[in-house]
C-alpha cells in the first residue's frame, strides 16, 4: 500500500540502525533469519565506539578491555586465542571489520548515512527517514521491523555546576583522546566508573599533580586474581551457582587479602556491597594512590576563577578538569512514548530489548553488563531476529510467547538492587540475563 | 547437552593457544568463493588432504586449507581449533570433515555458522563405530577395549590397489583410546548455528563406517549420502580420489548460486 509515491517500500525487509558491534551482529543474525537487511550508520566505517577515527569514540589511545578475551567476543566468532587476555581497542577495531568482512555484512549497510526520524505507519511497519551526513535530501523508507543498535557510550553526560566563572579548561572524558594533552600539567579526574579511573591513572602517569575526585566509595577489582583474568574467576563463582551473599562475601575477602584496605589512602568506604554497581576494574589506580601520584578527593561544588571548590571545603587549583561523568543513551529520532521513555531518559524495555508496546521494534546493546557486551548483543540480536520470523510464520506461537513474556519477573534478568545512581538502572548480570535469553530463546525455536 | 549460550567452560578455562600447523592451497586467480576447511580424522593430519585434495579444490577456485588435530589434543581442543582457523579466514569458511573429523565438524557447526559442510565418510557417535572397527580390523580394535591406542589396518582405510598404502600407513599417528572414547561418546552435537547446507558422502565399502551408518547420518542433516562405490574409508587418499571431491564441489557450486 504505497500510496505516497516518495516512500520507497522495503517490504519485508528489516532497519537497523548503527554499525558498530551490536549492529553488525543484528545485521548477521537477522540475515541468517532470512531477512533482507538494510542498516544506516552515520560514520563511514564499521566499529562504533571502538573505531577511534570517529569523532564520537569514546576511546583513548590507552584504552584496553577490562572484560577478558573470552568474555567479550561473539559466541559463534572467537577473537584469536593467541590475543592477549586485555586486547587493545585497535585490535577490537580489527576484530569487528574482520567480522563484517568474514559474513560480507558490508552489502547491508548504508555509511554516512543518519536515521533522523522512525514512525510508525501501523500494521508494526515503519517509515525511517535517512539524511546523508554529507547533506542533501532526507529519504524516506518503509520497513517491517526497526532494530536500533545506536550504542550509550557516545553523548557525554553533563558535570551540574556552573562552569561559567571557571578560567581553568574542563573537557570530558569523551574529549580525550592523547597522554599528551595531560603532560606537566596539574589534572582533577572527575569520575570513579572506569573512564575516571583509566584517565587518573594516565595522568598519574603523565601530569605533574592529579586529584581524583569521586562522590561514593567504589569496589576497585584487580584485572588479575589468583593469576587469573578476574571475570574468569568470577565466573567460575557463577558457574557453581554460589548464592549472592556467598559471591559477595568472597568478593570482598579476596579484595580485602590483595588489595587491601582502600581507606588507607583517604578513599571513602564503600556505600554499597560488591556487584551492586558497574564492576570497576583497574589494577593500577590503588598502586599511584599508593605511591603518592593520585590524591583522592570528594565531589565538586564550585568551579570558579582559577579554583575548584570540593565537597569537604578543600580547594584545588588544577589546569584541566576532566569530567569523567559517563554517557547518556539518546534516540533522538523516536518519540519517547515508543519506547517508554521516562522523564530521566531511561527506555522501559522487555529484557531492556523489546519494546512494550510495539512488537516491531527492539534495542539491541543497551544494557551494562558484569562481562564484555557482545555475546549479550549476538544472543539478543539472534533473539529478536527469531521473535519477528516467528511473528511473520505462526502468529499464533508468537501471541503466547508474548503473553508468556509479559509474566517474566523482572528480578530474573535485571538487577534490581543497584546503587541509586542515574547509570544504574540496566545493569545486568551477565549469567542471569543469558538465562533469560537462553529460556526465551528456546520458546522462539522454529517448531 | 550443555549450554549453547552459558559456555562456562570457555569462561573459566578457556583452551590454551597452540601453534597450528594448517597446510593451505590458493586458487590463482581471486574467485568471489568461500574458502574450504578441511578436518582430517584422528590419526592423520593436514597432510592427508595436501596430497590431492587441498591443490585439486584451489584448481578449482576455491582456496583449499586442512587443519591438523593438535597434539595431546581432546574434543574440545579440536573443535576450538577449526572454529578458530574458520574464523581466521577472510571469508565465511565451507567445512568439510572426514572420518571422525566429520564427527569434530559437527561440533564446530554448532558454534561456527559455516557457509556449508561437508561430512565425508564420517564416523558415527558411540558404538555403532566401535562394532564395525571390531568387525574389519578384530586385532587393531581389541586393545581400545582396553584402554591402548587402536591400530588402523591398511585394509580398513586404503583399497587393495592403493601402492601408496604403505607410505600412507607409515605416517598416520596413533591416538590414544582415550581421544576416540572421548570424541565417539561425547554428547551428541548441538544444532548447527546458521543452518548450513549440508553433504554426506562416503563409500558402501567403507570398513570403518557402515552403510547404515552413513543414511543415519546422512537422514538427520534431511538428504541421503552421495556414494562411492568401491571405494574405501580414506577417500581423499583412494586411487579415485578425485570422484568424490569433484561430486563435493559440484554440489557445493550449486548452493551457492542457489
Ligand atoms: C572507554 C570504554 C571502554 C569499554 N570497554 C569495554 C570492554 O572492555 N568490554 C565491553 O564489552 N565493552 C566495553 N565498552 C562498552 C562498549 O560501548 C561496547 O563494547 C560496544 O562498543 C557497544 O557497541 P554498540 O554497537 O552497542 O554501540 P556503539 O559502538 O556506540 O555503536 C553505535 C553505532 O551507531 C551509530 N549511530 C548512532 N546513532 C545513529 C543514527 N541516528 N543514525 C545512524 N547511525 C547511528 C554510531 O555512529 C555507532 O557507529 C567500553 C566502552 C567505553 C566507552
Ligand atoms: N577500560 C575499559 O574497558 C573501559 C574504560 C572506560 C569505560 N568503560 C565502560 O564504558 C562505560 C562508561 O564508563 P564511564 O566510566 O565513562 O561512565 P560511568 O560508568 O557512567 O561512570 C561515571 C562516573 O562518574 C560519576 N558521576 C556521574 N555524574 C556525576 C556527577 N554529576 N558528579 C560527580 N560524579 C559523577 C559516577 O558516579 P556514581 O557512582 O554516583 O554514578 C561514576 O563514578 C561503562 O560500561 C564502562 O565499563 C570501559
Amino acid at each position: 500500500m504505497p500510496d505516497t509515491p516518495d516512500i520507497a517500500d522495503r517490504h519485508d525487509a528489516v532497519c537497523v540502525i548503527g554499525a558498530g558491534g551490536s549492529g553488525l551482529a543484528a545485521i548477521k543474525n537477522l540475515r541468517e533469519q532470512g531477512f533482507a537487511v538494510d542498516c544506516y550508520e552515520r560514520e563511514t566505517s564499521v566499529g562504533g565506539a571502538w573505531n577511534w577515527r570517529h569523532d564520537r569514540s569514546p576511546v583513548y589511545a590507552s584504552t584496553h578491555l577490562i572484560s577478558s578475551r573470552p568474555l567479550t567476543e561473539f559466541p559463534d566468532f572467537p577473537m584469536p586465542d593467541d590475543w592477549p587476555d586485555y586486547p587493545h581497542h585497535s585490535k577490537l577495531l580489527s576484530y569487528l571489520e574482520r567480522y563484517a568482512q568474514h559474513f560480507g555484512l558490508g552489502d547491508s549497510i548504508w555509511f554516512g548515512t543518519e536515521v533522523v526520524a522512525v514512525t510508525p505507519v501501523g500494521d508494526g511497519r515503519w517509515d525511517v527517514t535517512t539524511r546523508s551526513t554529507g547533506g542533501g535530501a532526507e529519504r524516506i523508507q518503509r520497513y517491517a521491523a526497526v532494530v536500533v543498535a545506536n550504542g550509550h557510550n557516545w553523548s557525554p553526560k553533563p558535570l551540574p555546576v556552573d562552569t561559567s566563572k571557571y578560567r581553568g579548561q574542563v573537557i570530558h572524558a569523551s574529549a580525550y583522546k592523547d597522554p599528551a594533552q595531560l603532560r606537566g600539567r596539574k589534572v582533577l579526574v572527575v569520575g570513579g566508573g572506569n573512564t575516571g579511573c583509566d584517565i587518573a591513572v594516565e595522568a598519574a602517569q603523565q601530569a605533574s599533580t592529579v586529584w581524583h575526585s569521586t562522590r561514593r566509595g567504589y569496589w576497585y577489582a584487580p584485572k588479575y586474581v589468583f593469576g587469573r583474568p578476574a571475570d574468569q574467576v568470577n565466573d567460575k563463582m557463577l558457574q557453581l551457582r554460589l548464592p549472592l551473599w556467598l559471591r559477595q562475601w568472597i568478593y570482598h575477602r579476596a579484595l580485602r587479602l590483595t588489595v587491601g584496605d582502600i581507606t588507607r589512602y583517604g578513599l571513602p568506604e564503600p556505600d554499597h556491597r560488591p556487584y551492586e554497581s558497574h564492576p570497576v576494574v583497574n589494577s593500577q589506580l590503588v598502586y599511584y594512590l599508593g605511591h603518592g601520584r593520585i590524591t583522592p578527593v570528594p565531589d565538586v561544588t564550585r568551579l570558579e576563577g582559577s579554583t575548584v571548590e570540593l565537597a569537604d571545603g578543600r580547594r584545588v587549583e588544577p589546569d584541566l578538569v576532566i569530567t569523567a561523568t559517563g554517557y547518556l543513551p539518546r534516540f533522538e529520532f523516536l518519540a519517547p512514548e515508543l519506547l517508554d521513555i521516562d522523564d530521566d531518559g531511561k527506555p522501559d524495555l522487555h529484557l531492556h530489548a523489546f519494546a512494550r508496546k510495539h512488537p516491531t521494534l527492539a534495542v539491541i546493546g543497551l544494557v551494562q553488563p558484569d562481562a564484555g557486551l557482545f555475546p549479550l548483543a549476538h544472543w539478543q540480536s539472534v533473539a529478536v531476529a527469531r521473535w519477528l520470523r516467528l511473528r511473520a510464520t505462526d502468529p499464533v506461537r508468537a501471541a503466547a510467547v508474548q503473553q508468556r513474556e509479559s509474566t517474566r519477573p523482572l528480578r530474573s534478568w535485571t538487577r534490581l538492587r543497584v546503587v541509586p545512581s542515574s547509570r544504574h538502572w540496566f545493569e545486568v548480570s551477565h549469567t542471569s540475563y543469558l538465562r533469560t535469553l537462553e529460556d526465551l530463546l528456546k520458546q522462539l525455536e522454529p517448531a | 547437552m550443555s549450554s549453547q549460550v552459558l559456555r562456562f567452560a570457555d569462561w573459566t578455562s578457556p583452551v590454551p593457544p597452540v601453534r597450528r600447523e594448517v597446510l593451505s592451497a590458493l586458487p590463482e586467480t581471486a574467485e568471489d568463493n568461500p574458502p574450504v576447511l578441511f578436518v582430517p580424522g584422528l590419526g592423520h593430519g593436514a597432510w592427508a588432504f595436501a596430497e590431492h585434495w587441498l591443490g585439486h579444490t584451489a584448481s578449482r577456485g576455491f582456496a583449499a586449507h586442512s587443519v591438523s588435530p593438535r597434539a595431546n589434543g581432546s574434543l574440545r581442543a579440536y573443535v576450538h581449533d577449526v572454529v578458530q582457523v574458520a574464523a581466521g579466514l577472510p571469508r565465511q569458511a565451507v567445512l568439510v570433515g572426514h572420518g571422525a573429523g566429520a564427527l569434530v565438524v559437527a561440533h564446530a557447526l554448532a558454534r561456527y555458522p559455516a557457509r556449508a559442510a561437508v561430512l565425508a565418510a564420517p564416523v558415527p557417535e558411540g558404538w555403532s563405530a566401535l562394532g564395525a572397527a571390531l568387525r574389519a580390523n578384530p586385532l587393531g580394535t581389541l586393545p581400545a577395549l582396553i584402554g591402548a591406542a587402536p591400530r588402523l589396518s591398511r585394509k580398513q582405510l586404503f583399497s587393495a590397489e592403493l601402492a601408496e598404502a604403505d607410505a600412507y600407513r607409515a605416517k598416520l599417528e596413533r591416538t590414544p583410546a582415550a581421544i576416540y572414547r572421548q570424541v565417539l561418546f561425547a554428547t551428541p552435537p548441538a544444532a548447527p548455528v546458521g543452518d548450513p547446507p549440508t553433504l554426506v558422502v562416503g563409500s558402501p565399502d567403507d570398513r570403518v563406517v557402515p552403510r547404515k551408518a552413513l543414511d543415519r547420518t546422512a537422514a538427520r542433516f534431511g538428504g541421503a549420502p552421495l556414494l562411492f562405490p568401491g571405494m574405501a574409508h580414506d577417500l581423499m587418499l583412494d586411487t579415485n580420489w578425485r570422484e568424490p571431491i569433484d561430486a563435493i564441489l559440484d554440489w557445493l557450486t550449486k548452493e551457492l548460486a542457489g
